[in-house]
């Protein structure tokens, strides 16, 4: 069953006012002048099998250095993070993509770099293709690509590794909405089948049409943690973003309803 | 294959990276490929120039006895910096793809052994026409192993300081340089040794220097049909695996903050 716990977790960086160089530093005795910044402080939650969370919050509050460390490609700096079960994360659009490989070329790296096998990439590819709907432009340099499109293949080749964890960073704002829907249904499926979703959007009406419960980040800590109608209301309320509209039935306003 | 602690297929994330590496760096030109070939036929073309107009020196075979000291020269030099910076080009994967990362920097190197491979062909061609094959050629591919093992690491290493030290890479392109003329490229051993002859100290550090050994054991191979003396290759395979084996622990030392650096 896949699951991730993470324990009074917080990451700091450094934020470097004035960089002498290692000349002065020795020579003149200058110091860097630096000042620690807690990205993250004291988080502590956990997500099991069968939920897709949204995490939620203003810019800077910490929501992709915590996919990043969930997903691990950053380390805490105090504190645990624990997983089991195999990770896909999108925590850009078009990571792994490289502009003048074609589509198929990058297909065939970010399968393995996510963690396929060649076996395995072979026999999902034309359906990756297809789930892609970019299949007349499989041949061109991503560099042609929109970012829609970039978005739309590293979707494909996310869901198509069947990941127990799936991590979306901010990746779906920019489709349309067949795709949208598309992908929903695809989480749905994942979720269904026991894994988990971790999903940052500053769009609230995707956060809400796709998870059940929503965690809202504040200057790096955890500000409320529960269902996610509740907590949504209360983040359109008090944060920024007085105008997002946060209503029912928000699953047909933003996808459509099915066809 | 090495453990390095994932579920990956680690073998296709390496040959698809390598791939990405290889395709890339001639993609957009209309001589591709020809480029990788142009650069020693042209450093070789000088140096036998200079070599036998303006300064004399009878050496047989002038032009394939250079080659067969550019051609690893110019590997070593282009694997290396290439490892070097590859995890500071690569940041968008490393900060953003959870996957192996000791393979960015083995695959800079094998992208660059690819055209290795190449240019060793024509020199094997050139050299079994104009001095004729050997049965010791067979030796060849255990040299290449050796020299991909020791630049490897020495490219672990330095990519994981760049990261850290930008300056590295600068540290790295100016000792490149510097090897040009310590490594017989266009001198040969018996020449070393005779100068050597009081400097027992200059001569101990150059029997110890694998790019050295490498071209040593090709030239006594290709140019002059003899097997090298097994204490060079104990001493390269040596050389080779320690580099290796170090690269790969300071390097796993040290990655977990790699994201932060970047």
């Amino acid at each position: 069953m896949a699951a991730i716990r993470l324990e009074n977790l917080s990451k700091r960086y450094l934020i470097h006012h004035k960089r002498q160089l290692v000349a002065q530093r020795v020579w003149k005795r200058r110091q860097n002048v630096t000042e620690p910044f807690w990205a993250l402080r004291d988080v502590s939650f956990a997500v099991k099998g069968g939920e897709t969370v949204g995490i939620v919050g203003h810019n800077g509050a910490g929501k992709s250095t915590l996919l990043e460390i969930v997903a691990g490609t950053s380390s805490p700096t105090t504190g645990r993070v624990e997983r089991s079960g195999k990770i896909a994360a999108m925590l850009e659009v078009g990571t792994g993509f490289h502009a003048d490989l074609t589509g198929a070329e990058n297909i065939h790296l970010n399968a393995a770099l996510l963690g396929m096998s060649k076996t395995e990439l072979q026999r999902k590819f034309d359906s990756i293709v297809e789930f892609s709907g970019i299949a007349d432009f499989i041949d061109e340099p991503a560099r042609t690509y929109s970012t829609g499109m970039l978005s739309r293949l590293g979707f494909a080749v996310a869901v198509h590794f069947e990941p127990e964890i799936l991590i979306l960073d901010e990746v779906l704002s920019v489709g349309d909405r067949a795709f949208l829907r598309q992908c929903a249904k695809e989480i749905d499926r994942l979720v269904n089948a026991g894994s988990l979703a971790l999903v940052a959007s500053h769009n609230l009406d995707v956060v809400a049409a796709l998870c059940s419960r929503v965690i809202w980040l504040d200057h790096g800590r955890v500000k409320s943690d529960g269902p996610a109608g509740e907590i949504l209301l209360g983040y359109a309320d008090g944060g920024d973003l007085r105008n997002q509209r946060v209503l029912q039935p928000i699953k047909e306003t933003v996808f459509g309803a099915d066809e | 294959m090495l453990a390095f602690g994932s579920t990956h297929d680690i073998l296709y994330a390496l040959t698809s990276l390598t791939a990405k590496e290889f395709k890339v760096r001639y993609r957009n030109m209309s001589l591709g490929i020809l480029w990788s070939l142009a650069n020693p036929i042209i450093m070789m073309s000088v140096l036998t120039f200079v070599f036998t107009f303006v300064i004399r020196n009878d050496k047989q075979y002038f032009p394939l006895f250079l080659l067969m000291g550019i051609l690893p020269y110019n590997f070593f030099c282009l694997a290396w910096t290439t490892g070097t910076t590859s995890i500071a080009d690569n940041a968008v994967l490393v900060k953003k793809i959870p996957f192996p990362r000791e393979l960015i920097p083995f695959a800079g190197v094998l992208a660059n052994a690819l055209h290795y491979l190449i240019q060793l062909g024509l020199l094997l061609l050139a050299a079994g026409i104009v001095i004729g094959p050997s049965p010791l050629w067979i030796w060849l591919p255990v040299i290449f192993v050796l020299q991909i093992l020791f630049v490897s690491g020495l490219s672990l290493c330095s990519a994981a300081l760049n990261v850290y030290f930008r300056d590295t890479r600068y540290v790295v392109e100016s000792a490149a340089l510097v090897l040009f003329w310590l490594v017989p490229i266009f001198y040969s051993f018996a020449e070393i040794e005779q100068m050597a002859e009081g400097y027992s100290f200059l001569r101990t550090v150059l029997s110890y220097n694998p790019l050295a050994a490498t071209i040593l054991c090709i030239r006594k191979i290709l140019l002059y049909g003899e097997l090298f003396e097994w204490d060079t290759l104990v001493k390269l395979a040596t050389a080779s695996l320690a580099s290796v084996t170090i690269g790969l622990t300071y390097f796993r030392r040290v990655q977990r903050d790699f994201a932060d650096y970047l």
